[in-house]
């Protein structure tokens, strides 16, 4: 198997527990088209690898190698590894692509570690220069943009989630099969999936283009209310302040910030948020910030492009019904 | 059973913390230095389990300058048997992999049943050197657990990952991470810090690994550029005369955010 392009870039697909191809596999093949040719890998349980494979060229994969296995339904990382270590010596990738997702770093790390490849994580995007593939990073809370390269052979790259907006074009379905040898490597036993259905119709908080968030403003759980009916009007997802997550108002997979979900949305509203430090380092990359509190100096009204200082039990009723008003 | 649990000292996130823009490494210097919290909730399941059971010896380790010893020292104030802290001058601007290589080796002279370590650190957020150790220490990794179940045999636990929950459980021995959804550290008493003076501390070149750090011959991850982003100004701000809500609407439209 020597046909495959030069700038071939090697993308790992992810399934989501029901078979769905997971919503990062967008943007990483779009950021794989943007310095090659996207050439991508799909691992499976048996049987689910051709409806992988059309969702993947829909969004841009040049080919899909498959490996369709029943470990992968009972050994964590390794029946992965095991397959992206016959798909690089297959296809010999200029860079290898990676979801900076749990399983995603896994997979990136066993392998960088195997096939002693550099590896670079967390990227927000790719380029080219003159030497080859440069890696782009956003570090200590987007306060720093650093660029990263290998000093030579094929690099590793975990993708931010959500980091990268563009789409690439859809391509005919091409399907090889991949023939893989198992390590062997120790692994350990999945012992249960239990598939989260989502109930709501909000958009997910990570990758979404609005986002709204409650702190401990909000007072209880209750009123934590306000901050879904606003987003609702919005069409935004919901996230929270560590001291609302803390306090119990909801669930901490809301939690925005340093030690949460990283968002980058078109729009952020920070409502009863004072925003500390680590909050602002999860959030302040927003294209567009508002902020209501009632504490004048709040550090959040320092990166806000729009802050009102005032109650957000009177604000934001206010802020509704004049969305509402607009649709009428 | 020997647990060994990674720890990191980080820059405070409650501080401003700053890279230095001639070397791209991080300026000890600017801001407070502590012991990382996921690290502090890494030690308190090792300790937890050790309280339960008198055969476990809990080692703290770390990979960082000398200057951090003080901090690796809080987890022998916490309750950690011994600490190993390698400490190199040739590892200071040491990727992921070369980090990883030494940082196994280690482990493997100090002997090890478990390595705890946490998911993400706060200052590099990488989260793939658990899955690296694993694979370097020829055992299984189990990843991102929210919940933790250690056994003379094996570890078990849940992890929460993209559209579902899963449970997973490896034979020992084993490489594990955990999420700060486990519980906080215990603070340490005044008994602990006088103890840890006596306890066993012991600091490692590159060299006493068989590490070379300098070996080109290995391919590496290098930093290429960097550069400070101008800190975002403030927009408008006005206080609320009634017409608040009203206000944020028209700058929603103004900016077709709507």
């Amino acid at each position: 198997m020597t046909d495959y392009p030069a700038d071939s870039i090697l993308v790992v697909l992810e399934a989501t527990p029901t078979g769905e191809l997971a919503t990062s596999a967008a943007g990483l093949l779009a950021t794989a088209s943007q310095i090659g040719t996207p050439v991508a890998l799909a691992v499976t349980a048996p049987g689910q690898a051709q409806s992988l494979a059309e969702q993947a060229a829909a969004l841009g994969a040049d080919r899909v190698l498959a490996v369709e296995t029943a470990s992968t339904q009972s050994e964590l990382t390794i029946p992965h590894v095991d397959a992206l270590a016959a798909a690089a010596a297959t296809v010999a990738p200029e860079a290898v692509l990676v979801s900076n997702s749990i399983d995603g770093r896994d997979i990136a790390g066993r392998f960088a570690a195997r096939t002693g490849a550099p590896i670079a994580v967390d990227a927000i995007g790719v380029s080219r220069d003159d030497e080859g593939v440069v890696v782009r990073h956003s570090v200590y809370g987007g306060a720093y943009n650093v660029d990263s390269a290998a000093t030579f052979g094929p690099i590793v790259v975990t993708v931010r989630q959500g980091a990268v907006d563009a789409r690439a074009e859809a391509r005919p379905v091409v399907l090889e099969t991949l023939e893989v040898t198992a390590s062997g490597a120790a692994s350990a036993t999945i012992e249960s999936v239990e598939a989260v259905t989502e109930t709501s119709s909000r958009p997910e908080l990570r990758g979404a283009k609005r986002v709204v968030s409650g702190g401990r403003g909000l007072g209880s759980a209750e009123k934590f209310a306000l901050v879904e009916e606003l987003a609702d009007a919005l069409g935004a997802a919901i996230g929270a302040s560590r001291a609302a997550v803390d306090a119990g108002y909801i669930p901490a997979t809301a939690q925005v910030g340093q030690t949460g979900v990283s968002v980058s949305p078109q729009l952020y509203v920070a409502l009863g948020i004072s925003g500390a430090i680590q909050h602002r380092a999860g959030m302040q990359t927003a294209k567009n910030i508002v902020a209501v509190n009632k504490d004048p100096d709040a550090p959040i009204f320092e990166v806000a492009d729009f802050g009102v200082v005032g109650d957000v039990f009177t604000v934001v009723p206010q802020l509704i019904s004049a969305l509402a008003e607009r649709k009428r | 059973m020997k647990i060994v649990v990674l720890v990191k000292e980080v820059p405070d996130t409650y501080g401003e913390r700053k890279l230095d823009l001639e070397t791209g490494l991080a300026d000890r210097a600017a801001s407070e230095a502590v012991l990382d919290e996921i690290s502090e909730r890494a030690l308190e399941v090792a300790l937890a389990h050790a309280d339960a059971h008198d055969d476990v010896e809990v080692v703290a380790m770390s990979m960082a300058p000398e200057s951090a010893a003080t901090t690796i020292r809080k987890g022998l104030a916490m309750g950690a048997a011994s600490a190993v802290h390698i400490a190199d001058p040739g590892l200071a601007a040491a990727d992921l992999g070369l980090t990883a290589r030494t940082l196994a080796a280690a482990i493997r002279r100090t002997g090890f049943d478990l390595v705890i370590t946490g998911n993400l650190s706060t200052d590099g957020s990488g989260g793939v050197i658990p899955a690296m150790l694993a694979e370097l220490l020829e055992v299984p990794n189990a990843t991102a657990l929210s919940s933790v179940e250690i056994s003379d045999g094996s570890v078990s636990g849940t992890r929460n990952v993209e559209g579902g929950t899963m449970r997973v459980s490896a034979p020992l021995p084993a490489v594990i991470s955990i999420t700060e959804a486990l519980p906080d550290a215990r603070f340490p008493n005044f008994k602990g810090i006088m103890a840890a003076k006596k306890k066993p501390f012991e600091t490692l070149s590159a060299a006493d690994l068989g590490i070379e750090p300098e070996d080109l011959s290995v391919a590496m991850s290098i930093m290429t550029a960097i550069a400070e982003k101008p800190p975002r100004s403030a927009g408008v701000k006005i206080t609320d005369e009634g017409d608040g809500g009203t206000r944020i609407a028209e700058f929603l439209i103004e900016n077709r955010l709507v």
